[in-house]
């Protein structure tokens, strides 16, 4: 199971441990710090480090790493899932997760780490129990308990632990009862150099606020579930209900959770809302290269395509970019060669583009590679999957509660190659 | 205290004071002074304070251990988040302090009676956490009273108490009967419990193999897959892990679990859904194919594992790992799925390369163009290491869908017009094995690739470049110029490219003799006279002696047709797939090596092995009945002469010579005698094909399948020439002989008494008799005769008994057999009945013939080609058997069958064990592969066979056995 945790910031060192079991030196980072170096970017250090008698393993997020020592056979999802939940945990208690705010709550973090595992075993993971257990700091309860002198330990056993719904607490009570859910769709699609889809998927959550007062039992039916066939669950859901009915039936978590993330893969049919126009040459023997963009909307049943940003990679060998845009602002950094260019929103009758010229290094050959284009967008008030909620019902209380759906559709990993 | 605020102040900006940061601030002399006395302070509120200090120091290093007794002394408090506090500094120092902790115990002790289920539990769990021998004799009641404890939030903690316990005093726990308790708590009424009594059990089992702990029986996995669907996350990737260990009865019981693990499936838990997939994974082998379940099940693995991909790198990294797994056991599953495996520009390297690997698996005919484009695509990124691997896979998608080699070829030409030098010297690495695969057919792109000759500077790639233009000299006009141009840096060039351009040249040379003499003898007098390096040297002569002796010889070995290179590469040996496949979701699958190579402290771990179908569905994969009569029908091959040494020998492998020990010096060598440095010395040094670079191997081919009598001679004449050494066909080599045993009594045999063995020697099988005249009349007129017979031996040529065997005379004959003789199939296989005349009578015995002596010289196979060839052997064939009392190692044991031509093609060392992957080839072309397992200390060895003809197999182990107790 899980020994130890160090967590390590991005100039490599350790501001926190902690041993669950005997105390692991801290020297067994070295070699994580080993393969630290190698890495090209942060992001590409290897999650599982092999030690002479330990195995790292390590999440990077808020570009903190959280490495986890191991010493026997433990599946490394398990650590992986525990690390991000741990991140998740932190960010809930604090708002950020930074290393300035991990050391400003270095008592809470202390505690909740130890409320989450035992022996390496989790042990309280939900945020619901932890919050009964650890009061989240707040300004106000800092001060308050500094002038009377009360904790923010929970005196009592938190209830949840024990019930057959371990995620909700009891007695929960609220003035305004509510139900909010989001429907968020992420595109994930990779065009080629002629516009035509390589691949593209819908990475799609149902995130749900949720302040309702005793023991709700929701219900929450789909127009066409039948989009639904890559699901993943919230612990709450009945799984059963689902298989037979094809309906979410569920005792929600009190506040804020993830009810349901689900994947439309490519065989289905997935829209592309916007196109691109490109031309990105260099000529050889030239020290110029040209760079001319458009972009356009496509397949968004009519609703506007919003926040957008393209951001490029340039090829090593540009020294400058000198462009014109038709809106928005662009910016190029010469070290790492990163376009960007904060488009807003796209208006059909007018496209948006960006063209000029790129001067490349004197002398220097015509470059190899191709500038691969992300984009990012926001469309509001639609799933591009086609997804829609039927109706959310409510039982075992009596009051009527105030629901509201929203839907957005954002890019994800949305890649156009040149 | 006042000090310490005015300094607070000085230091930070008032506004942060609310914040534990402050703890930071104090770094200055006299504070632990300073914190002693805050912790000594009547005021509950310093007190707390004081401890969150001390906590402080301590999470960032600090050694704040001097404060051992103030801590502790602020423990009996009602206050729960100081209690709290002061636990964590107790399991942190506790271990440096012990005889301090000991002042804790009675306050532990109390918490246990504590009303508050929170404050039993914390108790107990911190007490565990307390690594000190003392403490833990006093933490035995209050455990067993919390392991009974009616609260099921303290039973839980008090299930992983006994692990922690475990740990720090195994022996006690064992006496103190915890292990039975903990056993008892699986069915316990909250499934909370259930999982963490596994989750202990689990623990502990793994430092205890062979203890039963989690006795597994239908009634708890029962209880299990109860508890399953109420259990936390975390709970339920116990009890799968758990479940997965289990053997189900049979295809219904499978089923039935199968069933009901399905829905964590759709869990968004990524750890509980690669274990569900385990489970699934390895119960899905006992149901039978043909079970509209089997391929319902099938369908239900795939979109999990494609949502895996869609989560965070690390998550996705482990899953491609296993993903990688899967595909290799069931590549049905994610077949269609190919596009999630598509890279994206921005994926962390870690996961872009597994992708890579991926893709290649999945290659097939049908998704070949798409899979094209985007390798393609990916030769231009950024990055060289990935770059290099995109083009080494379009090689890899050439050898293994033959329909798109041309595309994979047109492919690569376009990436080498690209001139980006790492793309064109990796190009033509692969386009070389696509040569190899595919000989004769795309020579038209020799011309680009001569094109790029200058670029070339990396050894693999010159290599590559001179083996093609040795290879298809007679196409290449100025071959000889561009070999010439590679001579004048010889020195300079690594190894790999010399003996390259030696055998390159010696090619072009027999193809364009005219031309080239000057050039031939050039090379070769730079690879015998001034070079160092004994491979070169020895592989110099070789051919020196060969061009010089018999030209025609020469080119039947240096041309000879080469065996096609395998197809799927990197392929893991099925049995440790079978392993990992037990294994997903751990550390072992992603480092797809048995749990046991790598993990401490797990030594004795049980190997996994899947189990085997129930069903009818596998009735395909059996034997089909042609293959298993090939003993009888196979077409009797040549006579294995001195051709097959030779070819043998001359197979040498491009990669440097990494043999144990350093290779001896050829004068050392010859005082072994001539046949025996050739036939396993030599080979065993210079063919070994360690490396695993066998497609390059290649650059010399493997030995011909049999080579025309009429060349034996003079080849071998010459090399005994070359070794100056006159060592005859006779000298006894490493194979092994039995002792001679009476075939045939005087009594029978009107006084005629014969006695004999087989053996082999430099490829011929030898029968040896003693003939005794125990007559009293002289015996003249000897002749013999066989009986058809399994393999189809016959005398190659009369029985040389040439002066009359006078009373009481014995005289000592060798007949050099063939395998080309009728064959009939005896029982026992080995039997060979033979009749012998003289002047007085024929007479007739039977004796056995050791089957080793059926084992032809060039029986190494290729490491791919014995992998994919174990693999598609179905397990029906495989047969196991044990060699008691045989007192070698491993090494030993590899030498001395490799003697009687058994080769060792792969050992791996796992905890201790060796094993070791041989290959068999008898001279009707039945292959014999092998698994011999040696376990250092333990004389009794397994082997494992697997024979297309498994009626071999029981001569062949005795064979094993024989060989390896002489």
């Amino acid at each position: 199971m899980i020994h130890s945790l160090f967590l390590v910031n991005a100039s490599g060192d350790i501001f926190l441990e902690k041993h669950w079991k005997s105390v692991v030196s801290r020297s067994v980072c070295d070699y994580f710090f080993e393969a630290q170096e190698r890495a090209t970017e942060p992001e590409n250090v290897p999650p599982v480090i092999p030690t002479p008698h330990h195995y790292l393993i390590s999440v990077l997020r808020h570009r903190i790493y959280f490495v986890a020592v191991i010493q026997s056979e433990v599946p490394p999802l398990f650590v992986i899932e525990f690390l991000h939940r741990v991140v998740d945990t932190f960010q809930d208690y604090f708002g950020v997760c930074t290393e300035a705010a991990i050391k400003d709550n270095v008592v809470v973090v202390y505690e909740l780490l130890e409320e989450m595992l035992d022996n390496g075993f989790p042990l309280a993971t939900e945020s619901n129990i932890l919050k009964e257990l650890i009061k989240p700091p707040t300004i106000l309860r800092t001060m308050v308990n500094t002038i009377t002198g009360l904790t923010n330990v929970g005196e009592q056993l938190p209830t949840g632990q024990l019930s057959v719904v371990p995620w909700r607490r009891t007695g929960v009570k609220y003035t305004n009862n509510e139900a909010y859910f989001d429907v968020v769709e992420e595109i994930d699609a990779i065009i080629d150099k002629s516009g035509s889809t390589i691949t593209a998927e819908i990475q799609g959550v149902i995130d749900a606020c949720v302040k309702l007062t005793g023991m709700p039992d929701l219900t929450l039916s789909f127009m066409n579930p039948r989009l639904l066939d890559d699901v993943s669950f919230h612990p709450c859901v009945r799984f059963k209900r689902w298989e037979a009915e094809r309906i979410l039936s569920f005792i929600p978590p009190d506040g804020n959770f993830r009810l349901l993330s689900y994947h439309v893969s490519s065989q289905n049919l997935v829209a592309i809302p916007v196109y691109v126009k490109h031309n990105i040459t260099f000529r050889e023997g030239s020290s110029q290269g040209r760079f001319d963009l458009t972009l356009g909307p496509k397949q968004t049943m009519g609703k506007a395509v919003e926040s957008v940003l393209v951001s490029s990679q340039l090829p090593r060998g540009v020294l400058n970019a000198n462009l014109n845009p038709s809106q928005g602002t662009y910016t190029f950094d010469p070290v790492t060669k990163l376009l960007s260019w904060d488009v807003g929103k796209i208006n059909p009758q007018k496209l948006p583009s960006l063209k000029g010229t790129m001067s490349l290094q004197a002398g220097a050959s015509k470059p190899d590679e191709n500038p691969t284009i992300n984009i990012q967008f926001k469309i509001q008030q639609m799933a591009i999957s086609g997804l829609k909620v039927n109706r959310l019902d409510m039982y075992g209380e009596k009051y009527k509660p105030f629901k509201g759906i929203k839907y957005m559709t954002k890019a994800g990993k949305f890649q156009v190659r040149t | 205290m006042q000090e310490w605020a005015n300094q607070l102040c000085e230091n930070r900006q008032f506004g942060s004071k609310m914040t534990d940061s402050k703890y930071f601030t104090t770094t200055k002399k006299g504070e632990i002074f300073e914190l002693k006395a805050e912790l000594n302070s009547d005021k509950k509120e310093k007190k707390k304070e004081a401890v969150k200090k001390v906590i402080a120091s301590m999470t960032v290093g600090k050694d704040v251990s001097a404060l051992f007794p103030d801590v502790v002394n602020c423990m009996q408090t009602d206050n729960l988040e100081l209690k709290k506090l002061v636990y964590l500094y107790l399991m942190n120092y506790a271990k440096s302090q012990p005889d301090m902790a000991i002042m804790a115990v009675n306050t532990f002790v109390k918490d246990c009676e504590d009303p508050n289920p929170l404050i039993r539990a914390l108790a107990v769990r911190t007490m565990g956490c307390i690594r000190v021998d003392k403490i833990t004799e006093y933490l035995c009641e209050p455990l067993r009273k919390c392991l009974k404890d009616e609260d099921p939030y303290v039973r839980k903690t008090a299930a992983v108490c006994v692990a922690k316990l475990h740990d720090i005093n195994a022996q006690l726990v064992e006496d103190q009967g915890f292990l039975d308790t903990l056993k008892d708590l699986i069915s316990d009424s909250n499934p909370m419990v259930v999982a963490n009594a596994v989750a202990a059990l689990s623990e502990i089992a793994e430092s205890h193999p062979n203890s039963n702990l989690l006795d597994l029986n239908p009634q708890t996995i029962n209880k299990l897959l109860t508890a399953l669907n109420e259990c936390t996350e975390w709970g339920q990737i116990f009890i799968l892990d758990c479940l997965a260990n289990y053997t189900p009865r049979d295809d219904r019981e499978s089923q039935s679990i199968c069933e009901r693990v399905t829905p964590r499936l759709s869990h968004a838990n990524s750890a509980v859904v690669l274990s569900a997939v385990k489970v699934l994974m390895k119960f899905m082998e006992m149901l039978p194919k043909d079970l509209d379940y089997y391929g319902t099940l099938l369908k239900k693995l795939a979109p999990p594992l494609v949502t895996l991909l869609s989560a965070e790198p690390e998550l996705q990294y482990v899953a491609l790992r296993n993903i990688n797994l899967i595909v290799q056991r069931r590549p049905e599953i994610l077949k269609h799925e190919m596009k999630v495996f598509f890279v994206k520009y921005n994926d962390p390297i870690y996961v872009k390369l597994e992708k890579l690997d991926i893709m290649i698996r999945l290659a097939s005919q049908a998704n070949i163009a798409q899979v094209l484009a985007e390798l393609k695509e990916y030769a231009t990124e950024v990055d060289v290491d990935f770059v290099r691997k995109a083009v080494r896979a379009i090689g890899r998608c050439a050898i293994k869908v033959e329909q798109s080699a041309e595309r994979c070829v047109s492919t690569l030409l376009d990436l080498i017009q690209t001139k980006v030098n790492y793309v064109v010297q990796e190009a033509i690495v692969v386009i070389k094995d696509i040569f190899r695969k595919y000989p004769n057919k795309y020579e038209s792109v020799i011309a680009t690739l001569c094109e790029n000759l200058d670029s070339l500077d990396e050894p693999e790639a010159r290599a590559a470049m001179i083996w093609i233009v040795g290879e298809y000299a007679e196409r290449i006009d100025n071959a000889d110029e561009l070999l010439e141009s590679f001579l004048e840096g010889f020195h300079d060039e690594s190894t790999q490219v010399q003996l390259q351009l030696l055998t390159a040249i010696v090619k072009l040379f027999l193809k364009k003799p005219t031309e080239t003499q000057e050039l031939v003898q050039q090379v070769l007098s730079l690879a015998t006279q001034d070079s160092d390096n004994p491979d070169l040297r020895d592989r110099g002569y070789i051919y020196w002696r060969l061009l010089s002796t018999d030209p025609v010889a020469a080119k039947e070995v240096v041309l000879a047709e080469k065996p096609l290179i395998s197809e799927e590469t990197d392929l893991i040996e099925p049995t440790l797939l079978e392993e990992l496949i037990c294994h997903i979701g751990t550390l072992a699958s992603v480092y797809h090596k048995p749990p046991s190579a790598f993990v401490e402290g797990s030594r004795g771990v049980q190997h996994k092995r899947l189990p085997g179908s129930a069903g009818s569905g596998e009735s395909v994969d059996s034997p089909d009945p042609a293959s298993a009569a090939g003993v009888t029908e196979a077409p009797p091959a040549v006579i294995p002469s001195q051709g097959d040494l030779l070819g043998d020998l001359l197979n040498l492998d491009l990669t440097p010579p990494t043999a144990t020990g350093p290779p001896p010096a050829p004068s050392s060598g010859m005082q072994l005698g001539a046949m025996d440095l050739l036939g396993g010395g030599l080979d065993s040094l210079l063919g070994g094909d360690i490396g695993g670079s066998a497609a390059m191997g290649a650059g010399f081919g493997a030995a011909p399948a049999a080579m025309p009598a009429s060349f034996n001679a003079p080849v071998s004449g010459g090399l005994d020439d070359l070794f100056d050494l006159g060592g005859s066909v006779g000298m006894p080599m490493g194979a092994y002989s039995p002792p001679k045993t009476v075939w045939l009594p005087a009594m029978k045999a009107k006084g005629l008494e014969i006695s004999g063995t087989f053996a082999r020697r430099a490829g011929v099988i030898q029968m040896e008799m003693t003939l005794t005249n125990k007559a009293m009349s002289v015996m003249t007129d000897f002749a013999i005769q066989f009986n058809r017979n399994s393999f189809g031996l016959a005398p190659a040529g009369p029985l040389q008994v040439l002066t009359p065997l006078s009373p009481n005379q014995s005289i000592e004959v060798s007949l050099p057999l063939s395998t080309v003789g009728p064959v009939m199939k005896m029982e026992p296989l080995t039997n060979l009945q033979v009749a012998v005349k003289n002047n007085i009578d024929v007479f007739y015995f039977s004796c056995q013939y050791p089957i080793s002596m059926l084992f032809v010289e060039d029986g190494k196979m290729e490491r791919q080609v014995f992998l994919a060839t174990w693999k598609d052997i179905p397990n029906d064939n495989e047969s196991q058997f044990q060699i008691k009392d045989c007192h070698l190692n491993s090494d030993a044991a590899s030498n001395k069958l490799q003697g009687s031509n058994v080769f060792t093609i792969a050992k791996r060392t796992v905890e201790g064990q060796d094993m070791l992957y041989q290959s068999t080839k008898l001279t009707n072309g039945i292959w014999v592969l092998a698994e011999l397992r040696v376990q250092a200390g333990n004389p009794n060895y397994t082997v494992s066979l697997k024979c297309r003809a498994p009626e071999v197999s029981q001569c062949v182990f005795q064979s094993y056995e024989a060989m390896l107790k002489n």
